[in-house]
Parts: structure tokens; sequence; C-alpha cells
């Protein structure tokens, strides 16, 4: 009986080790996937034009996607001047002055907005920006993705800041420190390598969203001349090219893909190395 | 309008000290040592529980007051409220009167008590920044214009850490070992030339060659500085203080000389904790 028994734990625990195992692999393995495909795919139809060059019209095979990419950043530029102070401050408020209940209704509503789907956020902006002008502009698209931004900075900011142990503050304080005085001088000094690896994440993650920009940015097949014009980006340009029928237009779009993802993971990776040796030289 | 409250205010306290000196329930064991802090019944609360329970005290000028008694009686709580940090603290609440040099601090601009009654804390707690701008950043928060330069020398030579680190003034305050990093922190308390020194078991992460350097410091800082030191280690009390004040379950039990205290302590409670039988 105890024997049976033996038996039976053995082969369960052999059983759950190795479907979590499994799992566990499924996980890496999808992310090396993707970026097996999109090198094959897109390594082979990058090339210097498409950095340099707009699209050219259809039925034309070559070009680029300068346009996008410079869209892309304009876009990014926008939601950070727009979504990065807003998070930081309203991080700054949840960390170290709000009363508890209204934290709590705030940090709340933040993971909220969080969830929202980036689609109704471009409708939001799309009432917001598009409608009382009647066209779609760089601005708008700026709006949609600075409304995205702030709920991650927000919470990012507030998670480093409570990482910075009490007694710094109280150190401040005891020598005549107002509140503000101790939070501006020592307190976010001590935290700026996570806040600002936040924020680089946060920006990173809106990088990569098309369904906001659809009805906002919209997309443009030329140089986009100012904030209020329509601008290309390349999320949409992925969206685009990939659904056309055109085997040239496929190909620009894995490049687009590669381009894209690369910016995003250099981005992460630079971030998290930064992080970590500042982490590691903090514990020193 | 604000200063004329003040100014009322001190002079209404001035009296009320005035009346108090031939208070018979108040500590009457000082020498003819000047009063720097006189508490009367002074009660605490963190919310609906109260803490402290009625302590009255003298803190004399130029001594250093030691603080001792069990875990959790209140003593750690008394020294913070004597620069007010307990005010960081939601839901608390002070009854009572503390004064300082016949003012009283509850009505005082927060700052500016600060200012006078400095802190050392139990960890070491640098800030992420140089050993010259720890040091700096009190004088700086305050507005201080002048020579920076040779208030931080000062301030370092006072807290007997200057030839250890002067040459590396640049450097991360967190490249220093403990002791030298509680050191700093005290150079940094010292920069902005404080009336009294709050030691809030200052030596309690540091091993026993760094506690005697600190206790040293202590002894010459009694030059120009009171201090009020709570800790854990009865030697400690023993060797570093002037007078001692023992608590137990938030009331001050017994208050006198440290020689006396540790030799004839007059209440049975004082004697079982110093003997070491319970604590």
């Amino acid at each position: 009986m105890s024997r049976l028994r033996l038996a039976w734990r053995k082969s369960l625990n052999a059983v759950m080790l190795s479907l979590t195992g499994v799992a566990a692999f499924a996980v890496v393995s999808i992310l090396f996937l993707i970026l097996g495909y999109l090198l094959y795919n897109g390594g082979k139809s990058l090339n210097w034009d498409f950095f340099t060059k707009l699209p050219k019209p259809v039925g034309e095979t070559g070009g680029g996607m300068a346009n996008a990419i410079t869209g892309s950043l304009k876009l990014l530029l926008l939601a950070a001047v727009m979504g990065l102070p807003v998070g930081l401050m309203a991080g700054i408020y949840l960390a170290e002055f709000g009363s508890k209940t209204f934290s709590f209704v705030i940090r709340y509503t933040t993971d909220l907005l969080n969830g929202v789907p980036s689609i109704v956020i471009g409708i939001f902006a799309y009432s917001l920006v598009v409608l009382p002008v009647k066209h779609f502009s760089t601005f708008a698209g700026g709006v949609a993705l600075a409304i995205m931004v702030i709920p991650i900075t927000v919470r990012s900011t507030e998670e480093f800041l409570r990482s910075v142990p009490g007694s710094l503050r109280e150190g401040a304080m005891a020598l005549g420190a107002s509140k503000w005085r101790t939070i501006a001088t020592v307190v976010l000094p001590a935290a700026s390598g996570g806040i600002l690896t936040g924020m680089l994440l946060a920006l990173a993650r809106v990088a990569g969203e098309t369904a906001p920009l659809l009805f906002t940015a919209f997309s443009n097949r030329f140089w986009s001349s100012s904030w209020s014009q329509p601008t290309a980006s390349l999320p949409v340009m992925i969206y685009t090219y990939a659904i056309a029928p055109y085997d040239d237009w496929h190909r620009q779009a894995w490049a687009a893909g590669l381009v894209l993802l690369m910016l995003v993971l250099l981005a992460n990776l630079g971030c998290r190395l930064a992080l970590s040796r500042q982490g590691a030289a903090r514990s020193v | 309008m604000a200063s004329a409250t003040h100014g009322k205010n001190a002079f209404a306290a001035n009296i009320a000290a005035a009346m108090r000196v031939s208070d018979p329930t108040s500590a009457g064991t000082q020498k003819e040592a000047r009063v720097r802090f006189q508490i009367s019944d002074l009660n605490f609360y963190y919310g609906p529980k109260q803490a402290l329970f009625g302590l009255n005290l003298k803190i004399p000028k130029n001594h250093v007051t030691a603080l001792i008694g069990p875990s959790g009686c209140g003593k750690s709580t008394f020294l913070r409220t004597l620069n007010r940090m307990n005010d960081i603290i939601r839901n608390t609440r002070v009854e009572g009167e503390i004064l300082l040099d016949g003012q009283d601090i509850l009505q005082m601009d927060v700052v500016r008590l600060r200012r006078r009654v400095g802190m050392v804390f139990q960890r070491p707690n640098p800030f992420p920044k140089s050993i010259y701008d720890n040091v700096a950043y009190g004088l700086r928060i305050n507005g201080f214009k002048g020579r920076l330069d040779d208030l931080v020398e000062h301030s370092l030579r006072r807290a007997a850490l200057w030839e250890e680190v002067k040459d590396y003034l640049k450097k991360s305050a967190f490249a220093l070992s403990g002791g030298q990093q509680q050191r700093l922190c005290i150079a940094r308390a010292l920069a902005v030339d404080p009336e009294v020194l709050l030691l809030d078991e200052p030596c309690s992460a540091l091993d026993p060659v760094t506690t005697a350097k600190i206790e040293e410091l202590m002894f010459h800082l009694k030059d120009s500085c009171t201090m009020a030191i709570v800790t854990h280690n009865m030697q400690q009390a023993a060797r570093a203080s002037d007078f001692t004040a023992f608590m137990l379950d938030g009331k001050l039990i017994e208050h006198s000389e440290t020689s006396k205290l540790f030799t004839t302590p007059t209440d049975p409670r004082t004697e079982a904790y110093i003997t070491g039988r319970f604590g």
C-alpha cells in the first residue's frame, strides 16, 4: 500500500515537473521563434534604402520607410513630453504624499487605465483631438500614446520611490529639510536610475502600439510637414503593408517589424543593464 | 503677525519655565548645570495607543543624558519627540510641554527646531552622494552662503573622520565602512552647528572599536553640544553619560546622575533592570 503510494507520489511529481518545464520552455521559445523568423525574413529585405527613402508608389518596387521611422520618433517624443511629467508627478504624489484612501483610489484607477484596450484610448484621443479640428494629426497620435505612457510611468515611479529607504528621508528631515526639499534633493536622486528606466520601458512599450494610431496619427506616404499633419509610423506601416497584396510590400513589412523590434529590444536591454549596474553599485 | 505670536508664546513659556523650577515632581538631582530641555507632563499617542505617560525630565546643557530601558519602553519615541521627528508619522499626537531654552518646541517652526536639534540614527543613513555633499547637505538646504569647504572640514574634524577621508571627499559615502558612515552622519548633523544632538542607538550596528571612537567623540563634543543618547548597552550608558534616565512601559521610572543610578538606584525596578534581571 505505502509502496504504491510512494510510486504514485513520485510519478505525480515527475509529471508536474515536466509540465511546468515544458510551459517555461514554450515561453522562452516563443520569443526566440519570433526573433528568428523576423531576422530571417526581415534581415534579407533590410537595406540602406529602407532607412533613407520614402515609400514608392504602388506598383514600383524598392523605396523605404524613412518617414515612418521619423514619424514613430516624433510620436514618441510627443508622448514623452506630455505623458512622462504627468506620470512622474502623480507617482511622486502616490509614493510620498497621498492619504491612504485617496491613494488607493488613484492607484486602482491607474491600474484600470493601464488595462484599457489601446483601441479605446485611440477612440478617446480621436474624439478629443481629431474631431474638433476635423483632421488627423501627429499631435493626436502623440496624445493617444501619452495617455498610455502615464499609468505605466506612475506605477514604476511609485515603486522605485517606495524602494528608497525611509531612513534617508528621516536623515534629510532631521537636518531641517522640508518635505519637498527632501524629495527633490535626496529621494528622487536616489531613485533616479529606476525612474528613468521605468520611463524608457513605458516608451518602448507604446512604441509598438498600432491601434491608437490608426485614427489619430493615421498614416502618410510622404514626409509629415508639421505636428498638425498626419504622419506615418512603423507599426501602422507594418499593418498596412502586411495586409496589402504585393510581395514587395510584405518584404518591407518584415523589415519594418525587425527594425521596430530591435529598437524596443535594445531600449529594454539597455535599461535593464543600466539598472542592474546601478543596483550593484548601490549595494556595495 | 507671526513674530508677534511667537514672542508672546516665548514670553508665556518663560513664565511657565520659571514657575516650574520649584516643581517637586520633576527630577531634582541635576548639578548646577543649566537646563537645555525641560519636559513636562509629556504624553504621546500612536493613534489610540498611548506610548508615553506623563514624562517629566530635564536635560542639562553640555552633558550627555542616556535613556535606557527594555525594547518598546518608549525611549526612542521620547527622543524623537525632542526634534519632532514623530510629526512624520501619521496619526500621532503629543500632549504636554517641551521647552528648549524656555521656548515651546511644539509651537516652533519645525525646520528651525531641527536645525537646533540634530539627530543621528540607529543605522548609518548617508545619502547616496559624495562624502563632501553629505556633510554640506544641511548647510546647502539652509541657504548657507560662505566657504563650504572650511565648514565641511571643520565638521569632519569634529566627528574625528577628517584624517581618514580627507583625500576621498568626492567619493561616494557608500564606499565607507559602517563605523565611518556613522561618523559621517554625525559630521553631517554637526555641520549645521546644532545645540543638541540626539543619538538613537548610534552604536548598535557597530563593532566595539568603532563604538569606543564614537563614545570618545561624544566626550569631546560636550564642550559645544548637549547630547541625549538612547542605548541598549548599559556599559555604554555608564561609560559615556553624565545623567541616566530609566524608562519602563512608557513611564520614566528614575532619573539621576549616572554614577548614582548605576550604584544606588532608588527604585527596585531600576535595580532589577541594571542588574540584568529583565529586559
